[in-house]
């Protein structure tokens, strides 16, 4: 434990965390009959290691909270760089870092202002490490603005869990936000409802119909997608789309602004370019601190049982924000689903036309609020339906594409659809309509 | 309105660069407003929920800070504050906080003052520099006082936090009248589409659009606006109905069949997407253009019927969508339209018979203001676009009637007024946060008579030194709370439902005094997020503001908005 130093010289070994001890040595009237307070939650709790996964606007936050809760042994993953427009929010930045790494100089930040904590970066995606990696760690918590990394993470938290070892299970605790909207969720891998059951709760948004788009806009963003997907792809087909590069930016903004003149229809900006183009999502401070203080408030909850966390089976799990219209909390508990790809282990049903063929069956996977998959491949007990690799087994399959369901499956067979980017296999009972 | 000089062509602005993401949300007029305020901070206790606050609020620019603070730093306070670093240690926490906040936006100006409130308070108008005022308890009532009193009198807001242990609690006092226009309603529940008393400009639009419907080819019959299919059957509809429109439910889901009975289904995809969209949009859109009961409460309200010379612009546009609404029966058309599938000329048609119906409307609310104008002898008009964006959302403004938040005393009962029957049904609701506040409040009257030298110097909070005698006198207090609550309220609770009551503010009580008065940094986060967004909104004057309480319970992860 870090001595510490008082002015006039007298060791005063825990002065500094003064506040923090009054609530590690007192039981409270919702703290656990056994639970013993003092000495062996202080040690327990600055042993616990914990990986935080994101340096962004919920991350900046969430590191500076665990470092103050008490947390030695922090380690912090995240890809990006520092950009200017996140200045508004991820405080641990300043203007000259801006290229810089975000884990790096997040960490080292912490680090300074906090003396005694630890923090590891690791600068690059979560998919470079493997479950050797994931294993040391007391729990994880989340700091996205990606579904796809949450759902890798998810679904490699809930493979990693060994029924003989109790430590193989990792809390995974998750916050997101959008706008003055937010949540955080506290997940215990296989025990408890997990990203994947939830996945409908954060369906995506519709795509515009091509033909839209290419015949009929009404709208400034038809002009932009047009922009985006169609004349990009015609003109600078050679040109890779770079979205932070501002004179792509540019010629996407002219491209859109002169088809919406053709079509009479107002409001293409330069702002609205870039936001739907990169798909912003706007994001603010206030919000950002509601969600990652939420989050490590649960995880301080679970390191040291100083109160009841979420999570907990037969409990809430789930923290629903908004502030836009004075200040509104859901917290409720989702149920885990017995037909989740990832934690269930039921099939899902689902109700299909018959003479839907397997393409248009599998564009629709893409769109579904529960699976939302890209580049799905299938197969079923019997037989391989399509796999989009390798490309030999691709060209044996392709020709399955036009073929209709009821062609290739027994009504009730059971389907395996998979997709590269996560490691989850859903399986679906076709039952046809 | 329209963009007619042609946009620069060089990229956003440095400033609109750093803000994109907070400009979605609240644009440049929002922007501007809080780089108007100045926001003083009146810090006490261990002083890091007011400091989380601030943070907040410096990253989005917002214009000057001051932090009132007197307290040295002490080693305690490195392990909870994260603006506070190792140098900081015995020097003054108002000047440290404000040198490290300052670092996060070089376009923010922040000043300090280390003075003690109690000598502060007392200079001449030491309150007037400031927009919005922030407090942070414990404070002395009487100085409390003085600072709501003088927020009354000026309409400023003030708000007043506590942060213990898992708790935290804030009360906002905006003035007495607090309007705001640009609410940011849901886009869903917006649509104001007039599909029940359609003005003759749309009806003709749609006879030409519809004239031989029956015989169009497919590709035509599909794309013509919904709102159009709807208004088309509904003439029909009339026609059967000795000219009454669907009225109840039930007539509701008949009209919708007869719509439903109109789509083809010959077509490649078994249907069509604009009879898709008019089934679904029956429901929820044929509704008479009656205002809110909101608004109804705004035309209704002093304010509005008595104006005079000096009202703020607000009243007087108020007071013109009246007489408009009184006369027609319904509110300015907003004029948008949501996407729906057509073709491109037809939509824009469509979109341009919405917008010349609102421009009139519109155009007839500013003579009404000028009007009024005229008659009170005002010489600076309101703006038109301050016209223009009440009219868009009139059927969304809302007006907010600030009130004083409680100012508990030693020695004085808490007084409910004409809050004391919701109060007190409140307490039988044991989901309800209110036995949070009321230990609060004990909170409040406990460091009002407890000292740490016991020689009037700083407050002691309670459970610092104590813990069980501390506990027992804090319950004494909330239960005497609870008491005259009920008294005040006229309502007699007993047996099992006032144990439970008791019990359950005992529990609040008993973890607020195992907290000892200590701040946990996570809850002064979170909650330095919420009052944050509060100020915002209370500068901005954008979306809607808390009224009047919000608590946070850290235990079981939930909050709740009282108006106590």
């Amino acid at each position: 434990m870090a001595e510490v130093l008082q002015k006039n010289g007298v060791s005063a070994p825990r002065a500094r965390w003064k506040h923090l001890d009054k609530i590690l040595t007192r039981p409270g009237p919702f703290t656990d009959e056994d639970w013993v307070p003092g000495e062996d939650v202080i040690e327990g709790l600055s042993r616990t290691k914990i990986l935080v996964i994101g340096a962004g606007g919920l991350g900046c936050e969430i590191l500076k909270s665990l470092a103050l809760s008490g947390f030695k042994d922090i380690h912090v993953i995240d890809m990006d760089t520092i950009d200017v427009s996140n200045l508004n929010r991820q405080f641990l930045f300043r203007h000259s870092d801006v290229g810089q790494p975000k884990a790096t100089i997040a960490a080292k930040f912490v680090e300074r202002r906090v003396p005694g904590v630890k923090i590891t970066p690791f600068v690059g995606k979560i998919q470079d490490k493997d479950e050797d990696y994931y294993r040391q760690f007391t729990m994880v918590v989340c700091g996205l603005d990606s579904i796809e990394a949450r759902r890798w993470i998810n679904s490699t938290l809930v493979d990693m869990v060994d029924e003989d070892d109790p430590d193989s299970l990792k809390p995974l605790i998750d916050g997101g936000t959008e706008g003055f909207k937010g949540q955080a969720r506290v997940i215990l891998p296989t025990m408890t409802s997990c990203i994947e059951c939830q996945l409908d709760m954060h369906a995506p948004r519709a795509a515009v119909p091509l033909c839209t788009l290419a015949t009929i806009p009404r709208q400034p963003q038809h002009c932009i997608e047009w922009a985006h997907i169609i004349k990009w792809e015609e003109e600078r087909k050679d040109v890779t789309l770079d979205t932070d590069d501002p004179e792509h930016i540019t010629w996407l903004y002219q491209k859109a602004l002169s088809r919406a003149k053709e079509f009479n229809i107002e409001g293409v900006t330069y702002s609205m370019t870039q936001g739907v183009v990169k798909n912003i999502i706007p994001a603010i401070a206030s919000t950002n601190a509601i969600v990652a203080a939420s989050c490590c408030n649960e995880a301080f909850k679970i390191a040291t049982n100083t109160n009841p966390p979420l999570g907990l089976p037969g409990g809430n799990n789930y923290m629903m924000y908004s502030g836009d219209d004075s200040i509104y909390t859901y917290t409720f508990e989702h149920l885990k689903k017995d037909d989740c790809p990832v934690c269930g282990n039921v099939a899902k049903k689902l109700e299909v036309n018959g003479d839907m063929t397997l393409e248009s069956f599998l564009e629709s996977m893409a769109e579904k609020p529960e699976a939302q998959l890209k580049k799905p491949s299938i197969r079923s007990e019997e037989k391989t339906l399509y796999y989009q690799s390798p490309p030999s087994l691709e060209e044996q399959t392709r020709p399955n594409l036009k073929k209709e369901l009821s062609e290739l499956l027994e009504n009730g067979e059971e389907v395996v659809v998979t997709d590269p980017a996560f490691q989850i296999s859903f399986k679906f009972k076709l039952l046809f309509k | 309105m329209i963009e007619t000089t042609p946009p620069p062509l060089q990229g956003p602005t440095s400033k609109e660069k750093k803000y994109d993401r907070q400009l979605r949300l609240w644009a440049a007029s929002g922007q501007a407003a809080l780089e108007d305020a100045h926001i003083l901070l009146v810090n006490s206790g261990s002083g890091v929920l007011g400091v989380e606050t601030l943070k907040n609020l410096v990253l989005p620019g917002i214009g000057n800070f001051t932090i009132l603070d007197s307290s040295v730093v002490s080693e305690a306070d490195l392990g909870i504050n994260f603006f506070l670093e190792e140098d900081s240690l015995g020097g003054f926490r108002a000047e440290h906080t404000c040198k490290l906040l300052k670092e996060l936006n070089p376009d923010v100006q922040g000043h300090f003052i280390a003075e003690p409130i109690e000598s502060f308070i007392t200079k001449e108008k030491p309150l007037d520099p400031y927009t919005l005022i922030l407090v942070a308890a414990p404070i002395d009532p009487e100085i409390l006082t003085k600072i709501t009193l003088h927020a009354q009198a000026t309409q400023k807001p003030v708000f007043y936090f506590h942060n213990v242990g898992f708790y935290s609690h804030f009360s906002i006092y905006l003035s007495h009248v607090f309007p705001i226009v640009d609410t940011h309603p849901d886009s869903a529940t917006t649509s104001d589409l007039r599909l029940l008393k359609p003005w003759p400009g749309l009806l003709e639009f749609m006879t030409k659009k519809t004239t031989d419907l029956e015989q169009m080819s497919d590709h035509d019959h599909g794309h013509i606006p919904y709102v159009l299919l709807i208004l088309y059957y509904l003439e029909k509809w009339k026609g059967d109905h000795d000219g009454k429109v669907p009225r109840n439910y039930k007539e509701k889901i008949a009209f919708r069949d007869q719509v439903r009975q109109g789509a083809r289904t010959h077509t490649a995809e078994g249907g069509e997407e604009n009879y898709d969209e008019a089934i679904a949009a029956v429901l929820k859109s044929l509704n008479p253009p009656s205002a809110s009961s909101a608004v109804k409460e705004v035309f209704k309200s002093e304010e509005c019927k008595l104006l005079a010379k000096d009202s703020p612009s607000f009243w007087v546009v108020a007071n013109a969508i009246s007489q408009f609404y009184e006369e027609r029966g319904e509110l300015p058309l907003p004029g948008s339209v949501p996407d729906m599938k057509a073709q491109s000329a037809d939509y824009i048609q469509l979109q341009n018979v919405y917008k010349s119906k609102a421009r009139e409307d519109f155009t007839d609310v500013v003579s009404r203001v000028r009007r009024l104008e005229d008659k009170l002898g005002r010489t600076v008009p309101v703006a038109d676009k301050e016209i223009e964006a009440f009219c868009k959302n009139a059927d969304h403004i809302k007006l907010i009637c600030g009130r004083p938040f409680h100012i508990a005393r030693a020695g004085e009962k808490v007084r409910w007024n004409e809050r004391a029957k919701v109060a007190a049904s409140m307490l039988e609701n044991r989901e309800s946060l209110i036995h949070l506040y009321i230990a609060f409040l004990a909170y409040d009257i406990f460091t009002n008579s407890h000292d740490a030298d016991a020689l009037g110097g700083a407050p002691l909070a309670p459970g610092e030194q104590d813990l069980q005698l501390d506990g027992e006198k804090m319950a004494g207090i909330a239960y005497k709370i609870v008491d005259d609550l009920l008294t005040e309220a006229n309502k007699f609770l007993e047996g099992e439902e006032y144990d439970t009551v008791k019990s359950r503010t005992k529990q609040f009580v008993e973890e607020i005094v195992r907290a000892g008065g200590a701040e946990l940094h996570n809850i002064a986060t979170l909650s330095g997020g919420l009052i944050a967004q509060e100020v915002i909104k209370a500068v901005t004057k954008q979306y809607v503001p808390v009224d009047n309480t919000c608590m946070f319970d850290g235990v079981v992860s939930k909050m709740e908005v009282l108006r106590l």
